[in-house]
């Protein structure tokens, strides 16, 4: 059942690239998302336990993400309706080609409980994104792909090479499997020098994919570059992925007694990132970057979750499913502003709440969301993540995590406003787009969800989300 | 550990340093893939004859020893290059870096206990060596074409550690793995064709425009 999973999108794809026509290709995108959401809610309603021993099976972490990536994808196939449409004359058979074949390695990422498989589906990832990024086929989006295909190229080998020195770690006690469950039956009596090595390997490797500082010079390029619904999907998707592959590393730490080592090296990232984001978010120029910068900081605040343990983990899960869905807002009606202004640049973008009203709106709520102001849902998460630092007595991180927030928020703001408010600037209209429901309608309902999400927790989202963190550690 | 492929494994040092050293395009893919087929060489001399054994040194044969280097020799025509103009770091001190790296895995290999079976062997120092070569090369050259052939020989490296494990790995993610390598080199030389087009050179300088 659950191959469905990775199946529909594949054939869909093939269906896309086989469809004569650029007009209605956009349709098959938004069926596809659909069917694979109907299938995603349908095997959650009706969970089967995972095969120990199976190569692929969906375990509750695995259903949490591959629910986000759905719901993520299939609203962004619902803009891109609108968006594909009126960019016709562009092409679109390689670009949905791509999305499908991107929403099919994402859901085989998330089901492989084989560290092989595991692998080949976050590469895959990446080689059905690359030509995303470089939808608009110029100067720029050429020398954002180049990057990213490299960078996330060498840190995808480098996490091959962890895997091989975790496999050689179970050497000679036992015959090598890289199986989930057998290396989580096995991991305590495994060689510490490799599986330590094999850790460091797959934390750079992955890491550079969830784009944690300081290996995160590809995402701004990436998600300044890319249209608006990819980066929606590479934020919320994507580093979310790699994010899962990281989990499970933990996991292999966690089974192998090796614990303490993942959750400093998770803290000391996770603070970095923390650090570059506030850094590079003070003055940030272009709007599009802002948000890559703060998918730096998100994914950090995740990474200090895991790396904290107990009721953190439960607001690391929870972050996962707002940040993915507040990027999507974000990133659209981001995306919105960027179509009315063809331009992204804070010099050259102003007032677009006077031009584009429902867009401009969206993106401040998008903003207050995402910085953490109540009542929005990142507020829970943050404080449920923060209530964990203090209590387990790292004061001195929870400090300097409430002050990078704070910067990150001022830093945020002054872009965030000085773009939306005041009297329009010339570049108004440029590219005559005006709302409409399918450009404002999915950033709409992924905010209502973000919103619903802050005031009060539906008790089977709690009750995944519980199950989800338990997977990673115990909640003590 | 058979002496055979611990010769073979020395083989690879001089060919990294051959590769670090050269300015000539040409010479250099030649070399990766002459890397590529002492590797495969490897992998078969060192596990029992079997299909899997053929399987995986047949397909690395054929993909590291003869596809990819056709690749890039059919990038470097199109675009019409010979040589690397001044990487940014020059010849001499990324030799000197690769030396140093070369003695610095030999000393960190005694970190990771081998077991009994591969006692003696070189391939944790020269595995890590190649892994070295690969990023200096994918750091210090400016044109993409190096660039991509550094990502090569930084896989080489990795698939210097996947010869230890070769038993362990099931037939289906070893063929994924090196499908996932084609396709990447496949799209990287794509890009390549395109950022000529665009730049009309293949200088990643010119990539620089995104920046803070």
């Amino acid at each position: 059942m659950i191959t469905l999973l990775v199946l529909v999108p594949v054939l869909f794809a093939l269906g896309a690239y086989l469809m004569p026509s650029d007009r209605l290709r956009p349709r098959l995108l938004s069926v596809a998302g659909f069917v694979h959401l109907v299938l995603v809610l349908w095997i959650l309603a009706h969970p089967v336990p995972i095969t120990v021993g199976a190569w692929i099976g969906l375990d509750p972490l695995g259903r949490l993400v591959v629910l986000v990536v759905s719901l993520l994808f299939f609203c962004c196939s619902i803009y891109g309706l609108g968006y594909l449409r009126a960019r016709l004359h562009w092409g679109n058979r390689i670009f949905i080609t791509c999305m499908l074949l991107f929403l099919a390695a994402m859901s085989l990422a998330v089901m492989a409980r084989h560290l092989g498989l595991l692998w080949v589906a976050v590469e895959s990832t990446t080689l059905a994104s690359a030509p995303l990024i470089y939808y608009n086929r110029n100067r720029l989006s050429i020398e954002a792909t180049w990057k990213y295909l490299l960078l996330c190229s060498v840190g995808i080998a480098l996490a091959m090479l962890g895997i091989l020195f975790v496999a050689y770690s179970i050497l000679p006690a036992a015959p090598i499997s890289l199986q989930l469950d057998d290396l989580l039956a096995g991991a305590a009596s495994y060689s510490r020098p490799w599986l330590r090595t094999g850790f460091a390997f797959l934390l750079v490797g992955f890491g550079t994919k969830v784009g944690l500082a300081p290996l995160h010079s590809w995402k701004p390029d990436a998600y300044g570059e890319a249209p608006g619904m990819v980066g929606a999907l590479l934020a919320g998707g994507l580093t979310n992925i790699a994010f899962l592959a990281l989990l499970r590393v933990m996991q292999i730490m966690a089974a192998a007694g090796e614990i303490e080592v993942a959750r400093q090296s998770f803290l000391i990232m996770g603070g970095i990132s923390l650090f570059f984001a506030a850094v590079f978010v003070i003055k940030q120029p272009d709007i599009k970057r802002l948000l890559a910068y703060s998918s730096v900081e998100h994914m950090g605040i995740m990474v200090i979750g895991v790396g904290i343990g107990g009721i953190a983990i439960f607001g690391a899960m929870l972050h996962l499913v707002n940040n993915a869905l507040v990027k999507g807002v974000l990133f659209l009606a981001g995306s919105n502003i960027n179509r009315c202004f063809v331009s992204k640049r804070r010099e050259e973008v102003a007032g677009a709440i006077a031009v584009v009203p429902a867009s401009a709106a969206l993106f401040i709520a998008g903003f207050l969301a995402v910085t953490g102001s109540p009542p929005f849902g990142v507020f829970i998460s943050e404080f449920t993540i923060l209530r964990g630092v203090f209590s387990t007595g790292h004061f001195a991180l929870g400090g300097y995590f409430l002050v990078m927030l704070a910067v990150i928020f001022i830093g945020m703001g002054s872009t965030v406003l000085a773009v939306t408010l005041g009297p329009p600037s010339a570049r108004a209209n440029k590219g005559k787009y005006r709302d409409t429901l399918l450009s404002v309608g999915p950033p709409l309902f992924m905010l209502l969800l973000v919103l619903v999400l802050g005031l009060y927790l539906p008790e089977p989202v709690r009750t995944l989300l519980t199950e989800a963190a338990g997977v990673v550690g115990v909640i003590r | 550990m058979e002496s055979p492929t611990n010769m073979l494994l020395l083989l690879i040092i001089p060919i990294n340093f051959f590769i670090l050293g050269s300015s000539r395009l040409g010479a250099c893919i030649r070399t990766t893939a002459l890397q590529g087929s002492i590797l495969a060489l490897i992998s078969f001399l060192m596990h029992p004859v079997s299909g899997h054994t053929l399987f995986l040194s047949g397909s690395a044969l054929a993909l590291k020893g003869v596809l990819m280097p056709n690749l890039l020799f059919r990038a470097i025509r199109q675009v019409q290059i010979r040589r690397e103009i001044e990487p940014l770091i020059g010849y001499v001190p990324t030799l000197i870096l690769g030396t140093l790296a070369m003695a610095g895995a030999f000393i960190f290999s005694d970190y990771l206990p081998l077991i009994e079976a591969h006692r003696g062997s070189l391939i944790i120092p020269v595995g890590l060596s190649t892994l070295v070569t690969g990023f200096l090369m994918l750091t210090t050259r400016r044109k993409a074409l190096t660039q991509v052939l550094g990502y090569l020989i930084f896989e080489n490296g990795v698939f210097i550690f996947g010869i230890l494990l070769a038993d362990a790995m099931p037939l289906m993610v070893e063929a994924g793995i090196l499908l996932d390598l084609l396709v990447a080199i496949f799209v990287m030389g794509i890009i390549i064709n395109q950022i000529n087009r665009e730049f009309s050179s293949m200088d990643v300088e010119d990539l620089s425009s995104l920046r803070e």
